[in-house]
């Protein structure tokens, strides 16, 4: 597997992590209110009725050194999200250690602000989240919205965000969470964004943020953004490791399996 | 593009290296990393805290703002709602149940429109903490902050609420012949301590509700029995005359009552003295402290596990 990079700088350092969501499906497994009380009291210890556990991703272990830019790829629901949430600290391990170099930061364009505030609101808001300073902000706010291109079809910028079209509120969001520069980077599905116009945009961003972080991970569906931003690919399936190597290896076993 | 290639060709050229034998910890700890999203200590915490301090303040004015922003009347019910409450509070408590008995004229309506608002602050700070992380898992699993900011910011923004009502309470004082006077300025310290109070309670809410979100639709009884033995809409003194004296000073000296009757004794002047329990000022203080520092401390315990599903 991935013997490259012997004499770097770690960065992050996977060791055999493990996640495991828990889900509250309300009932357990089938059946009416009834049933589900009559489960609770047949039940004793263990994990409570009405829980189910998800095992998202299982004993993953690699490490990311400094200067890399590494892709994550996999069918949906492979762990990928997963595993990027639990290296930037914010998803608990089951088991197993992720070890990082400062606080890793993830760009994702889920971020959730707040549909019936303003869209300037939001800005200042979801800056302020990711611990710039309001100087920082005020600094970067013309940026921000002229890189959205919200107002390019008129001021939408002072309209709650729930009157934004799903297209223009993604978009903004991006360019909220891009406005900060970042040590570790990882970026979910960043690239799928907007129209044409702004996904040119943005991956000019993208790779401007490379050059400034120490090491990019990047989730996406999409084998030519990967091809184009990584030299590193990490392919998950059901929640493990499959392979681990330079991206055209990975990529090109990757699309042999998913082709038939 | 060519840059990244040229990335790609360096790396793999790169010679073995001495860490090749290292374990993962090992090798962490030869590079000074540390294990992401580890709990940080207490003191860290509050630097952290402290650090986020305009995103707190930033998110529950947002929070405060975006509540009535689809209504047409629009920051009008910030003022319009409690009014409304209390207009319900006094039908059926004052006219139909007539519970203000044994009080003077006039000293009644003062009475329940304060303890109304100044209960529904605990009970609204509390009812946000039970939905603090649960209500913002969105932000929780793709933001790194303390996750005490949630709470604490729900809090902020029921004082925001509180003292719109507030302006409605002073309204009312006046109205039945209630004037300014020094006493009046007791208000600031009672409700700061309630504030600390219902941080407090938010944090510990708050750690119990994103364990176990099913709070969430139990917290409305909880808060109403609460309600109800507090003396919102009847002086506890009053209706347990005759019963031993004891079981009224317990009652009085539940955190709810204290801050309320406390407001009620600086705005009403009717209101004397011999209506508060004793030690009243210490408990107020105490339960702020007891309950804001162990809310706290109960909080930071599981800040680690707080973006598990």
């Amino acid at each position: 597997m991935a013997e490259n990079n012997g004499g770097g700088v770690p960065t992050v350092i996977a060791d055999d992590v493990h996640i495991v969501y828990r889900v509250n499906t309300g009932s357990a497994g089938k059946g009416s209110a009834t049933a589900a009380l009559s489960k609770i009291m047949r039940k004793g210890k263990g994990d409570s009725p009405g829980v189910r556990r998800v095992h998202a991703v299982r004993g993953v272990s690699f490490t990311a050194y400094r200067g890399e830019a590494i892709g994550l790829i996999g069918s949906n629901g492979s762990g990928k999200s997963t595993l990027l949430r639990a290296i930037a600290g914010l998803l608990p391990c089951e088991s197993g250690r992720v070890y990082t170099d400062g606080q890793p930061s993830l760009l994702g364009v889920n971020a959730a602000l707040m549909n019936d505030l303003t869209g300037e609101r939001n800005v200042v808001l979801g800056g302020l989240a990711m611990g710039m300073t309001r100087e920082q902000i005020q600094e970067r706010y013309e940026d921000i919205v002229d890189f959205s291109g919200i107002n390019e079809k008129g001021d939408f910028i002072s309209l709650p965000m729930r009157t934004y079209s799903s297209g223009m509120a993604a978009r903004l969001r991006f360019s909220i969470a891009a406005a900060k520069d970042h040590d570790v980077l990882m970026i979910d599905e960043a690239l799928a964004t907007g129209d044409r116009k702004f996904q040119v945009r943005s991956e000019a961003r993208i790779r401007e943020l490379r050059e400034k972080a120490g090491t990019v991970f990047l989730v996406s569906h999409n084998n030519k953004s990967i091809r184009d931003t990584c030299d590193r690919v990490l392919w998950l399936e059901k929640g493990e490791l499959l392979m681990d190597g330079p991206t055209e290896e990975v990529v090109s076993a990757y699309e042999k399996a998913t082709s038939h | 593009m060519s840059d990244t290639t040229h990335d790609g060709a360096l790396a793999t050229s790169k010679p073995p290296s001495e860490d090749a034998g290292l374990t993962p910890a090992e090798l962490a700890r030869k590079y000074g990393l540390s294990v992401s999203g580890a709990r940080p200590s207490l003191g860290g915490y509050v630097r952290e805290l402290w650090g986020r301090r305009h995103f707190i303040m930033a998110f529950s004015r947002a929070k405060l703002v975006a509540q009535y922003s689809e209504a047409k009347l629009g920051q009008i019910w910030q003022v319009a709602t409690p009014l409304l409450n209390a207009l319900v509070y006094y039908l059926i408590f004052g006219l139909i149940l007539n519970a203000g008995r044994g009080m003077p004229k006039g000293a009644y309506i003062p009475f329940l429109v304060i303890g109304i608002f100044v209960f529904s602050f605990t009970q609204s700070s509390l009812m946000a903490g039970v939905r603090a992380i649960p209500g913002n898992l969105g932000l929780v699993r793709a933001l790194h902050f303390p996750r005490a900011s949630l709470p604490i910011s729900f809090s902020l923004q029921q004082l925001g609420q509180l003292l719109y009502s507030m302006i409605v309470v002073l309204v009312i004082v006046i109205a039945f012949g209630n004037y300014p006077r020094l006493s009046w300025l007791l208000v600031i310290p009672t409700l700061a301590l309630q504030f600390v109070f219902n941080t407090g309670l938010a944090l510990i809410f708050g750690r119990m509700g994103s364990k176990t979100p099913d709070l969430a639709q139990l917290m409305p009884f909880i808060t109403r029995t609460w309600m109800y033995a507090s003396g919102v809409m009847f002086s506890i003194g009053e209706m347990l005359k005759g019963k031993p004296h004891w079981i009224a000073d317990v009652l009085q000296w539940n955190p709810a009552a204290i801050y309320m009757d406390l407001v009620r004794f600086s705005l009403i002047d009717s209101y004397g003295p011999h209506h508060l329990p004793p030690h009243v000022w210490a408990f107020a203080v105490g339960w702020a402290v007891v309950i804001g520092a162990g809310g706290f401390v109960y909080f930071w315990k599981a800040e680690e596990r707080y973006g598990r599903g």
